[in-house]
């Protein structure tokens, strides 16, 4: 890895989910962030997001859903992503409406046992998901810094 | 036509004669009892309503095995899975619902609408809605050629249901492109191309959609751009145009939530529109209940009584004149000039970006046109990539699009309504 690589983040949705300005949104703000964004768009394959990273090994991916089938899809794709040994520690983040009942700790935790680093349910989210982009930017310069 | 079924087109047209704002929910809901339930309650509003059947997202996106996974351990899902319910079960729940004055619409979204249509149909149904390139772009991610072809062969199932007393109905859901930050010019031009290709497939019976934007005015003169081109464009079929309650991040509060929903009752009853789709108090944060869409049908059909009705379409004359009409004409004439075909005339014209929809992420959408909102609300295009307005529009010379100014523009309608700044920040904006 090469130091002060501009680290590189997958933003996605689910495949049943259609909304777009929750992705506009996240790529406008991890571009500010200094990161480089592949957006994949609304109504994403788990296969084609599969696909996505084992091509691309981005250091974050970041997956928004907005359609209440979150949790359920959610659940589905990280299995699918955790299953390649090439994925296995790759961040893999899930924010927005995540369930048809407008959030709850249980759904967070049924995701976070199901293999995401980190969930961000429901509104109010905004500022604790960019806490945790500086960290996973800060946690991969430190890596740099011991490897070089 | 048996006795318990109504021509939704004819409905609508009967209560638009007596000067009635039919209004509608989106509501949708897994268990048929449930939605029967919400269908009756939505039949006994104190309001002029028609009845919504909304398919959950796994039906929409053709993920059948999802549906029946979902069904099998009971998960709740977002919608009606009208197809793996089947015919006999949703002819069930409709039985007693329908009445010659209470038609229902199944609402989907989906770029393959075959098995949809071919299940409404197979239930005692025959009005639905979207289109070959509204129910692509932001909704799939299936080429628009295949969403063309899906679409021209869902309009000619639909179209041969016709029989006596009984006319399919079809609505364009492309005035409601990406709900938001679409100039109005591109809505009103893709709800009338649409609603060319359900003409042109064998619909008779057709309706305009034109979700409610940032601006009364300058929606008042999209909406009577639409009546014109519709005039002009499609002089022979049976038509009415359907406004969306505002699409975009919903105001928070029951209070900002309420008159939002009021203003677009407004907006429709005056510029001779028939009928609204609403949204309710709870849109901002989860999907809404029976009780609460029940409340944003009557709150809505009583701003449409009390604002006075123009029956007759709003001619320009009174909307102020600031170009949609022309903008919008020109990208229509442009696109049928390419092809006499106008499900191929549309894939050339996003090909070639003379038809662009501003921050839609499809691979099939050149992603080339940008547009923005002014202080006062009225929405303007930022950048026209290969439209063929040039001579047309005034481009600003606009900063570049940032986080900030992006979730400022998208929550524009929320705060006015709302009525103060900032509440707590969402992680992802709806749209």
């Amino acid at each position: 890895m090469t130091r002060g690589r501009t680290p590189a983040a997958v933003v996605t949705s689910v495949f049943s989910d259609s909304h777009s300005w929750n992705l506009v949104y996240l790529e406008l703000l991890l571009s500010e962030l200094g990161w480089r964004v592949t957006n994949l768009g609304p109504c994403t394959p788990d296969e084609r997001i599969v696909t996505e990273c084992l091509t691309s090994r981005p250091d974050l991916v970041v997956i928004s859903s907005l359609n209440g089938h979150g949790v359920m899809d959610g659940i589905t794709l990280i299995g699918a992503l955790r299953s390649r040994p090439e994925l296995l520690t790759t961040p893999v983040v899930i924010g927005g409406n995540l369930d048809v009942k407008g959030g709850g700790s249980q759904a967070e935790a049924r995701l976070l046992a199901a293999g995401f680093d980190a969930v961000f349910a429901g509104t109010g989210q905004l500022a604790a998901f960019r806490s945790f982009i500086r960290s996973i930017a800060a946690g991969r310069a430190a890596e740099e810094a011991s490897i070089s | 036509m048996t006795a318990d079924t109504a021509s939704f087109g004819d409905v609508v047209a009967a209560r638009h004669r007596r000067g009635e704002l039919v209004v509608q929910p989106r509501m949708g809901f897994c268990d048929p009892a449930l939605m029967r339930q919400g269908l009756l309650a939505t039949r006994a509003a104190r309001a002029v309503t028609v009845g919504t059947i909304t398919l959950d997202s796994y039906t929409r996106t053709g993920n059948h095995d999802a549906v029946r996974r979902a069904l099998a351990v009971g998960t709740n899902l977002n919608g009606y899975p009208i197809v793996d319910r089947g015919p006999a079960a949703t002819a069930a729940l409709l039985r007693g619902v329908l009445s010659p004055a209470f038609p229902v619409q199944v609402r989907h979204g989906s770029a393959d609408p075959r098995r949809i249509v071919s299940a409404l149909l197979a239930s005692g149904l025959h009005a639905t809605e979207g289109g070959p390139v509204s129910y692509c772009l932001p909704y799939s991610r299936l080429p628009l050629r295949v969403a063309v072809d899906n679409w021209r062969r869902g309009c000619e199932m639909l179209a041969a249901a016709r029989g006596p007393g009984r006319e399919p109905h079809l609505e364009t859901f492309g005035g409601c492109m990406m709900g938001q930050l679409c100039p109005p010019a591109m809505l009103v031009a893709l709800s009338l191309l649409e609603g060319m290709f359900f003409w042109q497939h064998g619909l008779r019976c057709i309706s305009f959609s034109y979700a409610q934007q940032t601006h009364a005015g300058q929606d008042r003169e999209a909406i009577a751009a639409l009546h014109k081109l519709i005039g002009r464009y499609v002089p022979a079929a049976r038509t009415h145009v359907v406004v969306y309650t505002y699409m975009g991040m919903y105001p928070r509060t029951p209070g900002g939530a309420s008159r939002l929903l009021a203003e677009s009752a407004r907006l429709a009853s005056q510029s001779g529109a028939s009928r609204l789709i609403v949204k309710t108090v709870a849109e901002a944060h989860r999907l809404p209940t029976i009780e609460e869409n029940v409340a944003a049908l009557e709150t809505a059909s009583a701003a449409a009584r009390d604002a006075g009705w123009s029956g007759e379409a709003a001619d320009i004359g009174e909307a102020a004149d600031t170009g949609v009409y022309v903008q919008a004409e020109a990208l229509v004439r442009n696109v049928l000039a390419l092809d006499d075909d106008i499900g191929r005339a549309l894939i050339a014209a996003f090909s070639r970006g003379y038809l662009d929809v501003p921050f839609c992420l499809h691979p099939d959408n050149r992603g080339m046109t940008r547009g923005y909102l002014d202080s006062g609300g009225r929405l303007h295009w930022a950048g026209i990539g290969a439209l063929p307005i040039a001579d047309l529009v005034d481009r600003p010379a606009e900063g570049r699009m940032t986080s900030a100014r992006l979730l400022t523009a998208l929550r524009f309608m929320e705060r006015k309504f709302d009525g103060q700044a900032a509440m707590a920040e969402p992680v992802a904006a709806t749209g």
